[in-house]
């Protein structure tokens, strides 16, 4: 993970896989990965609750809703944002 | 024991060498020196069984490469396969032969993305080197793989005699539109090995080509992504071979022979599996030649005790061999190899001048053809 700070996601956004990248579940590693050239992200389980909320028509404070009311617990709407903001700054959503 | 145990992890990639046929003749080649005939290559439907068994082992991501893929009239029934298996599959190409409509069907086929190799940064440069008038139809296939808006890297393998122009090949890169530029500094084995004299670079290109990186990467941080593939020969620090002998990877050969490294043809003790005999399922996992090499307890002295030896595996396995007739050895391009001064030899012999360079050996099909 890069050591900067990414600059936090605007609530608006809606996060989507650019065109090189492509989500895909691994049955063998019972992993969510995501593929691009020359490169594999294999996320583990929270990332790709995440990641498959990114479908380009959901906004971050959508995903962030959806999340906590699975998640009631967790620190959702602190750390979703930052993880997509870390994404985007990689190329890896837009 | 110390050591890792060999037990087959997932692999994660599949480098099918759909031909060895090939109209360029870069005499660095990764093929082997023995070539495979077009008479022996695996059909389609084999092909398509070898995508299957690899993605029922886990691997996620193909490169369909060769020689020069496009010479595979059946191409696309290939990358369909693949793309069916669920691979994500990236066309390692020449660019020789990639029109517009050729790269549409393979689109449609399911290719994700596009690498296509370049000599040097010059048309009579570049020519040079792939042993052909190559460079116009290259320049026209970025201009199309650009167009379709395509994934789009650009591979050059460096050496003595282009790493001088590495300004001008990155900026190539720029004008061709490559998102990422892989920088493969020449691995000798094969036909490299056989033209190490006329490709092997001195310490002074290499820094000087190290500082080129870095100085256009300060420049132009949204891109292209810069891969530098380290050479070496002159660090004393062995590249990790493969991330592992049969840990992450397997390459399948145009006649279906697997292994686990597209430069281990060459070992000639090694007794590669073959997918026509076997499916990929027991080659990986059972066959003596992907566990040849697999985990650290093969290791002999100085490895087997070496607080690096699960970082760089000893190093490169088929090295080991083309230098010292033993793929069991320590890699000698690491300090601590007991064979390190074949390596210095070499690099001593490299000098820094550029005169007295021998001719290129190009990669033909048995037989050898040199030229200054």
């Amino acid at each position: 993970m890069p050591s900067d700070a990414p600059a936090p996601a605007a609530v608006d956004w809606r996060p989507a896989l650019p065109p090189s990248v492509r989500r895909r579940h691994d049955q063998v590693r019972g992993a969510e990965l995501l593929l691009m050239p020359e490169r594999v992200v294999r996320l583990n389980a929270e990332g790709g609750r995440v990641l498959r909320l990114c479908d380009g028509r959901t906004t971050v404070e959508g995903i962030v809703t959806a999340l906590a009311r699975d998640f009631p617990d967790a620190p959702i709407a602190a750390d979703v944002p930052a993880f997509l903001a870390r994404l985007r700054d990689r190329g890896w959503l837009r | 024991m110390t050591g890792v145990p060999a037990v087959a992890e997932a692999p994660w990639a599949l480098l099918a060498e759909v031909t060895h046929a090939c109209p360029l003749h870069c005499p660095y080649c990764s093929n082997p020196l023995e070539l495979v005939r077009r008479s022996g290559e695996l059909s389609a439907d084999e092909w398509a069984r070898v995508f299957a068994e690899a993605a029922d082992l886990g691997v996620v991501q193909a490169h369909v490469s060769g020689g020069e893929p496009l010479l595979r009239p059946d191409l696309e029934r290939i990358v369909s396969a693949a793309a069916r298996a669920g691979v994500y599959t990236q066309l390692v190409t020449s660019g020789v032969g990639l029109t517009a409509g050729r790269l549409g069907a393979l689109l449609d086929a399911g290719i994700e993305s596009v690498q296509l190799s370049v000599q040097d940064a010059r048309a009579a440069d570049s020519d040079l080197i792939a042993g052909t008038a190559a460079f116009a139809a290259k320049e026209r296939a970025a201009e199309v793989i650009r167009a379709a808006g395509v994934p789009f890297g650009l591979n050059v393998v460096l050496h003595r005699r282009n790493l001088g122009h590495l300004a001008a090949i990155l900026d190539l890169g720029r004008a061709w539109g490559a998102g990422r530029v892989e920088l493969a500094n020449t691995q000798f084995y094969g036909w490299a090995l056989r033209n190490r004299a006329a490709l092997l670079p001195t310490r002074d290109q290499l820094d000087e080509a190290r500082r080129t990186v870095a100085a256009h990467r300060e420049r132009h941080p949204s891109g292209p992504e810069l891969v530098w593939v380290a050479p070496d020969y002159h660090d004393g620090v062995p590249k990790p071979c493969m991330g592992g002998w049969g840990a992450r990877s397997i390459t399948v050969g145009p006649d279906g022979t697997a292994l686990p490294c597209p430069a281990a043809y060459a070992i000639a003790d090694l007794d590669a599996p073959n997918v026509r005999a076997h499916d990929l399922g027991w080659i990986w996992r059972e066959s003596p030649a992907f566990n040849a090499y697999r985990g650290t307890g093969w290791m002999k002295d100085p490895c087997r005790t070496c607080s690096r030896r699960e970082a760089d595996f000893g190093g490169c396995r088929c090295q080991a061999y083309a230098l010292t007739g033993d793929a069991g050895r320590t890699d000698p391009a690491c300090s601590l190899s007991p064979d390190h001064g074949l390596v210095l030899a070499a690099v001593a012999a490299s000098g820094d001048g550029e005169t007295g360079l021998p001719g290129l050996v190009y990669r033909r099909p048995g037989r050898r053809r040199t030229a200054s």
